[in-house]
């Protein structure tokens, strides 16, 4: 049998393990914010916004949301695999998942860079 | 393949079983959330962009059924959350027979529920 590393190329595992690392870091990201958001007395616009102006936060919101679409399309992906079993179909579907990925990726960076 | 088949099933008394439950909602709950992305990334833009659209996003959301599509979201995103730490306790092997994979199943679907109950009371 051949010996397979989780570093190599193109292997199952290789999306598998993405998966799980994109999950662990979008808990850690998701229970941090829930639990700033919940200890604030007052939340309101000026302490959502102070919280968003920070360069650290916008870059781990961007790592957040990069994690999600990656994390999502993997998802997608074996539902669409399970599910749909044209060629033709699976193929347009995929194609539309990681466009619009792509475009909410963009979309993100504007949103939070922009404001 | 001669083999012989049982017969008579009883459809009515086979049922999913727990696990497999816990599993199919990970994946609509997935599928949702994925869906809402538009209408989520709508709202973080709306809610930072200037005070105007903040108060003009929650004058939306203070409607019965904005909050009723959110209280929906957050279940799904919290059954996703809290199916998803099973897996991982699956893979770390901290699951290993079949009491514990009904007893976390259940786990799984009790806490999403609280938390989405107790959420939903402290947003609104």
């Amino acid at each position: 049998m051949v010996s397979r590393v989780v570093t190599g190329a193109h292997y199952g595992l290789r999306d598998w393990l993405i998966q799980r690392i994109t999950a662990a870091l979008m808990a850690v990201y998701g229970v941090a914010l829930a639990g700033y958001l919940l200890l604030q007395p007052h939340l309101d616009y000026d302490v959502w916004t102070a919280l968003f102006s920070g360069q650290p936060m916008r870059t781990f919101t961007l790592l957040f949301l990069l994690s999600l679409f990656y994390h999502a399309w993997i998802g997608i992906r074996d539902i669409v695999m399970d599910y749909i079993k044209p060629t033709g179909v699976r193929l347009a579907i995929h194609v539309l998942v990681i466009m619009v990925s792509l475009l909410y990726a963009i979309w993100a960076m504007q949103i939070l860079w922009g404001m | 393949m001669d083999k012989e088949r049982p017969k008579h099933l009883a459809l009515h008394l086979i049922q999913l079983p727990l696990p497999g439950f816990v599993s199919i909602l990970h994946r609509v709950s997935g599928l949702l959330l994925f869906l809402a992305l538009p209408l989520l990334l709508l709202m973080l833009q709306y809610s930072l962009r200037s005070i105007e659209t903040y108060t003009q996003l929650m004058a939306i959301l203070a409607h019965p059924l904005a909050k009723l599509l959110l209280l929906g979201l957050l279940w799904a995103f919290l059954h996703h959350f809290c199916a998803g730490l099973r897996y991982l306790a699956i893979d770390l092997h901290f699951v290993r027979d079949l009491e514990q994979a009904r007893n976390s199943s259940k786990v799984v679907i009790v806490v999403s529920l609280l938390l989405t109950v107790l959420l939903g009371a402290k947003l609104w």
